[in-house]
């Protein structure tokens, strides 16, 4: 995986030589001011590349090299162990919420000056990622929903609660994610069987959620780790339910494929990527526009559009219609992680949760 | 050619090459590991320079202790399912005309250059129900209706075997090609059958390579931890799975450090118990 996007970001900046040699004045002015900016691998990256980055380019001077990071925490060991050696593979990186907190707890990210954010005050509160002290550490850059997907094919009818992940009619039939931190199963456990996410306020909770979780196994035909292996497998029915990302899945559904996101009425999962600026990095000024930019409703709203997201402001501030503001998100209370719980008891959490599938 | 032994330091110069390639990516790497190894873990960030025993404390339970087990006895099976496909295939490989060797040599080496994703997701799209191998059953008639062939041990034990299965017959061939055929052709004159021959004369002739490359291939399979997430269950995890999950998924370095320790510990091991009982066999 490092050596692809070495290769790739090889191949980019031979890209960006070979534009400067046609479009001298304009991208060496733009040369001058680079950044370079970490965004999920694949259909993630292939859309900021297209929609976002050249407009922001053109608006700003600053040219923008992507970097392809990888989802869940190993970009975020990437980062620290480069931050240790001084180093910084990307400037500003889209992170989610348990890597926000796990980098906060070295100091990995360099606190955000909210008085040059000047388009903050659309930002919702959720979205704003704080050091204890008050710090701000992140700003939401996108959210996104984790929901029950099913193939049409197989399911004529669409599920209505994540109950269905425990019928016995559903014998291996699930894709479900296979790491605690991004499953959020024990919060889907909760809000479907114990009342609500404070069950797991305590350790005999989140035991008693294990104890329900571990119904579910006989159910599970795979657990991933990588999107690519049960996206493959929904669409051709070979596994047809699952949980997974409400974005790609209504992409999916859109290119033809007999896939369908639902929120069950449990509520879907909520969970976000905030910008982050790593502490090894010299591009301070050049990140602080760039964060600026990305928190405009316009963009917010061309990112709804475009990438399927779900927008880290208010609603009211962006032109989203109604119809695509529902193709995004949904009313129904969302499920919000416990992110708490993963970093005060990450370890813990870990053992069990391993021990509960592989055991 | 007489080989003289290095008379002067000059003479040991073609070693400082290689001698410091081992150093660089080997040693300094691998010390660093055991180091990291005793460091202290910090919840929810990383960990500090410290001498601690707590990383191997937590390997030692029934659970990784079940684990371990299980990755060894699959890197054990591995290793016996090459040998016993691979030498018969090597020794009637060496016994037809060039050309047709050339042709099987290169397309085993085409094998070496798919990556273990590929392979994976092939073995996985040919165990499947929906496009498997199974769907040609059912179109013989020979099966009912499809079904899925993964996940499951057997689907883990066919993926590894064929990504191990070239690096055998490569590893094996020069041996066999370079076995006298005149033992054979003794032992047929004496009234041996082929395959009493091939048991008799071939197998014993080359114990010290069979040796060899089930050692080879054992170790090459230990390591392996993209092709049980994508054809096992959950129990069918390797511990390199769970290293790579505590070292990229829950950036707890000195664990997945601990672990990798061990897991070289208990092969140099099991190694070494393997070359003993070989010397002790051929004192015998």
């Amino acid at each position: 995986m490092n050596i692809n996007s070495i290769k790739r970001r090889t191949l980019l900046g031979a890209g960006l030589a070979g534009a400067s040699m046609l479009a001298m004045p304009a991208v060496l002015r733009a040369q001058d001011k680079s950044l370079k900016v970490g965004v999920y691998g694949g259909y993630f990256k292939d859309s900021f590349d297209k929609n976002i980055f050249p407009e922001f380019t053109k608006a700003t001077g600053i040219a923008i090299e992507s970097v392809a990071e990888p989802t869940g925490e190993a970009w975020l060991v990437q980062l620290e162990q480069a931050a240790r050696a001084g180093q910084a593979p990307a400037d500003v990186s889209m992170m989610s919420q348990v890597a926000m907190l796990k980098g906060q707890a070295t100091d990995l990210w360099t606190p955000i000056d909210m008085a040059k954010i000047k388009n903050s005050s659309n930002l919702l509160d959720r979205f704003v990622n704080k050091y204890p002290d008050g710090r701000i550490a992140g700003i939401g850059a996108v959210s996104w929903y984790i929901t029950l997907v099913t193939n049409t094919d197989a399911y004529k009818e669409a599920p209505t609660s994540w109950s269905a992940f425990w019928d016995p009619a559903n014998a291996d039939k699930l894709g479900l994610l296979a790491l605690v931190s991004n499953s959020f199963l024990l919060e889907v456990t909760a809000k479907t069987f114990m009342g609500g996410t404070n069950a797991l306020d305590s350790e005999e909770g989140i035991l008693k959620a294990f104890e329900k979780l571990a119904e579910v196994k006989p159910n599970v035909r795979l657990w991933y780790r990588d999107e690519a292996q049960f996206e493959q497998a929904l669409k051709s029915g070979e596994i047809p339910m699952g949980q997974y990302y409400h974005d790609v899945t209504g992409l999916a559904a859109a290119d033809g494929h007999p896939v369908r996101s639902t929120f069950p009425k449990e509520g879907g999962i909520q969970d976000s990527g905030c910008w982050a600026l790593s502490r090894a990095s010299q591009k301070t000024e050049e990140a602080h526009i760039f964060i600026d930019y990305m928190c405009q409703p316009s963009i917010q709203a061309t990112l709804s559009r475009k990438v399927g997201t779900s927008p880290t402001v208010k609603r009211e501030s962006t032109d989203l219609t109604d119809k695509e503001f529902a193709a995004v998100s949904s009313d129904i209370e969302p499920i919000v992680p416990r992110y708490d719980l993963y970093q005060t008891k990450s370890d813990w959490l870990n053992q069990k949760w391993t021990e509960l599938i592989v055991g | 050619m007489r080989r003289e032994p290095p008379q002067t330091i000059g003479d040991y110069a073609p070693l400082l090459f290689p001698a410091a390639m081992l150093t660089i990516f080997f040693v300094v790497p691998f010390g660093t590991m055991i180091a990291v190894s005793f460091f202290q873990r910090q919840q929810g960030g990383f960990y500090t320079p410290a001498f601690v025993y707590d990383n191997y404390a937590r390997f030692l339970s029934a659970f990784f202790g079940g684990v371990l087990g299980f990755s060894l006895m699959m890197a054990i099976a591995v290793a016996i399912c090459c040998i016993v496909l691979a030498l018969p295939f090597t020794y009637m490989l060496t016994r037809m005309a060039r050309n047709v060797q050339v042709v099987w040599l290169v397309a085993l080496l085409s094998v070496l250059s798919l990556s273990e994703v590929i392979i994976g997701f092939a073995w996985s799209t040919l165990f499947s129900r929906t496009a498997g191998i199974t769907n040609i059953l059912v179109a013989l008639g020979l099966m009912g209706e499809a079904k899925a062939l993964t996940p499951s041990f057997a689907a883990v034990l066919t993926g590894m075997v064929y990504q191990a299965f070239p690096y055998t017959v490569l590893v094996l061939f020069p041996a066999l090609v370079r076995l006298d055929p005149t033992l054979t052709e003794a032992a047929r004159t004496l009234g041996a059958s082929p395959l009493k021959a091939f048991f008799t004369v071939v197998v014993p002739a080359l114990r010290n390579t069979i040796v060899a490359t089930l050692i080879m291939v054992f170790i090459f399979a230990l390591g392996s931890y993209l092709l049980p997430q994508l054809l096992g269950r959950p129990q069918h995890w390797t511990l390199s799975v769970l290293i790579t999950d505590q070292a990229i998924y829950q950036s707890n370095m000195p664990f997945a450090a601990a672990m990798a320790v061990f897991l070289v510990l208990v092969t140099l091991g099991l190694v070494a118990l393997t070359v003993i009982a070989g010397r002790k066999g051929e004192a015998a």
